[in-house]
């Protein structure tokens, strides 16, 4: 008898448990509800996308520069070709445009070389661009140092909500992280200073905090002193994104293991140390799903700066509606075009977070 | 063995331990800690000479991992003194950091940092602690991973190795920052029984280097072969200590004698 144990080599699986067909079978009729659903939900994409492109699209009218010229009966999209400048730059005038849109371009190039520049690069390049960019972009769309003063008053447009977002999202996470790490510091002071700015900012709506930075708040500066309305803006959605942020750190922080910290702490790393080495990239690593959960809310709620007067897209569009040129009720246009585009923003943040998450995947999870 | 040679035995071993005091490296003197109200540690007294083995065992819930756990202050204790290679362990945290510079642990469950490489494991703390050149940092590193057989893992992460060679990249970890004292604390009950003998080796080579050693563990062949002393706690007090002979042949105490039968007995 033969007492060597040999293992018995790997073979592959049988060709009916493979292919399209086997697909098909497996996840679109795999069961009589199952077939039912994907019958009914075959009719309504045959019903409904149809209609969609063809209004969208085959019969929409591109050509012209009046509302007058829109003869066909799909979308009108000459009004929001008419009205294509306001909506990204507002009154930023027009023979400036060009700052707007190399701020923007720098915005791109910054995201873009993260993931292109060669790995011992691009955190060095990662950390300059994130001290140097806010900087520039802020010098391109105020001026001075040279260029022509542009006030934040003729800001507007969609560019004026990237901006919001990005400066939002820029200060909220280092907020955020200092408010969690706060929350659970064993400084009396510290730990009650923390939790009622976070409980404070998380428990008003944004639009009461809105009203409050541009009503209430100049109250208390002495007589002559403003502080621009978009800044004021700015301080109120940085400060109730950071509250929402800290939670969702304070999430991470709390599932990353006692022993990691009393590992760090017995190597004789101290407090900052082991938060900045050991603890942080963990728990941010695995708070990315819901951190970018929040910038995308931030981008989003950066819409509802229209209520105390500023121009940013979606009340452009709503100026443009009740402009007398245009008073043929373009609303479906006007608000599918807005929804669009952020859709495109947000869908993009989110492809990056799970390109980030990927990357930073170091097989430690047993799943 | 009669009874005069059992005491006289007895003797010698608690004088040695007294003289010892000369080159002792920890004292422990009538460290008191509670939870709550809940007393762990009652009475510790405790001395440890340099180039000492020791190890501490007793039933779950006796209070050993407590008690290694004090020595670098991962617990603080609220009565009692406890002196590390001269340096009072106290509220200051300068001195705190000083002693867990010079104190290495290992943990029953590794605590190994899950996003850093094997290597970047090793050399995260010579960097940031000891503020040393990351060349010389990587080659002690692989100079003890080599030690502890796995050089050609530096590059995983933790995540990617086994129970035992994520033990041994612990242990290579503590290592590299040139501890004076080693502190164990259950380093094999988390491991496959495949896999303890491959940390133990490791552990052994590292006492017959003259290593100052404090381990908490149920591996009696380990505490008979390197072992200078055996500790008995229960109910967080120290019931019984002797040199591994005497304390394996000859128990003293009934409640060590208990003990033994059932671990021994299997």
């Amino acid at each position: 008898m033969d007492n060597t144990f040999t293992p018995i080599e790997a073979r592959k699986p049988p060709s009916s448990a493979i292919g399209p067909i086997a697909w098909m079978k497996e996840s679109l009729f795999s069961s009589p509800v199952n077939t039912l659903l994907t019958v009914f939900f075959g009719y309504l994409i045959i019903r409904f996308v149809p209609p969609v492109i063809d209004w969208a699209f085959i019969s929409a009218n591109w050509v012209g520069t009046t509302q007058d010229e829109c003869t066909k009966s799909g979308a009108c999209w000459i009004f929001i070709k008419q009205w294509f400048s306001q909506l990204l730059y507002g009154s930023y005038p027009e023979n400036l445009h060009w700052r707007v849109n190399l701020a923007l371009i720098g915005l791109v190039a910054v995201v873009v070389l993260q993931f292109f520049l060669p790995q011992h690069l691009r955190r060095r390049v990662g950390w300059v661009s994130l001290l140097v960019y806010p900087l520039v972009s802020l010098w391109l769309m105020y001026g001075g140092f040279g260029l022509e003063t542009v006030s934040t008053d003729k800001w507007g447009g969609f560019s004026l909500n990237i901006l919001l977002a990005f400066a939002g999202i820029l200060m909220s996470l280092p907020i955020g992280i200092i408010w969690a790490l706060g929350r659970q510091s064993k400084m009396p002071f510290v730990r009650v200073v923390c939790i009622s700015s976070i409980e404070l900012f998380r428990g008003v709506p944004l639009i009461t905090i809105l009203f409050m930075g541009s009503v209430m708040l100049p109250l208390f500066f002495p007589a002559g002193v403003q502080l621009d309305k978009l800044m004021r803006a700015f301080i109120a959605i940085t400060l109730f994104q950071s509250a929402y942020m800290a939670e969702v750190i304070r999430g991470g922080l709390q599932a990353i293991p006692k022993g990691q910290v009393e590992a760090a702490n017995s190597l004789g790393l101290g407090y900052w140390k082991t938060m900045r080495l050991i603890v942080l990239p963990q728990a941010l690593k695995i708070s990315i799903p819901n951190i970018v959960n929040t910038f995308i809310a931030l981008f989003k709620d950066t819409t509802l700066v229209l209520i105390i007067g500023l121009f940013e897209v979606l009340s452009t569009i709503q100026a443009a509606l009740q402009n007398s040129n245009w008073l043929g009720g373009h609303h479906i246009e006007g608000y599918v075009f807005v929804a669009f585009v952020f859709w495109v923003f947000c869908y993009t943040m989110s492809r990056i977070s799970v390109h980030i998450e990927n990357k930073l995947n170091t097989g430690h999870s047993r799943s | 063995m009669s009874i005069t040679e059992k005491t006289s035995d007895n003797n010698s071993s608690t004088t040695e331990t007294r003289t010892s005091n000369a080159d002792s490296i920890i004292q422990i003197e009538n460290l008191n800690k509670w939870y709550g109200a809940f007393h762990v540690l009652k009475d510790i007294n405790l001395d440890v000479a340099k180039g000492e083995r020791i190890v501490v065992c007793g039933p779950s819930g006796s209070g050993k991992s407590t008690l290694i756990r004090c020595i670098n202050r991962l617990e603080e204790f609220q009565e009692g003194s406890l002196t590390v290679d001269g340096v009072a362990l106290n509220e200051d945290i300068k001195n705190i950091e000083a002693v867990r510079r010079e104190v290495g642990m290992v943990f029953q469950h590794f605590n190994l940092f899950p996003h850093l490489t094997i290597l970047e494991n090793l050399t995260l703390a010579p960097l940031w602690v000891r503020k040393i050149p990351k060349k010389e940092a990587e080659a002690t590193a692989m100079e003890y991973l080599e030690r502890v057989k796995i050089p050609d893992q530096a590059l995983k992460f933790p995540g990617q190795l086994s129970g035992g060679q994520q033990q041994r990249v612990a242990i290579a970890r503590s290592l590299c920052m040139n501890p004076k004292i080693m502190l164990f604390d259950e380093p094999t009950s988390a491991l496959d029984p495949e896999m303890i003998s491959e940390v133990l080796d490791v552990m052994v080579e590292l006492a017959e280097e003259g290593m100052t050693m404090l381990c908490v563990t149920h591996e009696m062949g380990f505490a008979k072969k390197v072992a200078d002393r055996v500790i008995f706690m229960d109910a967080g007090q120290i019931v019984e200590q002797n040199n591994p002979h005497e304390f394996f042949d000859n128990p003293q105490n009934e409640r060590t004698q208990a003990f033994l039968s059932q671990i021994i007995g299997h």
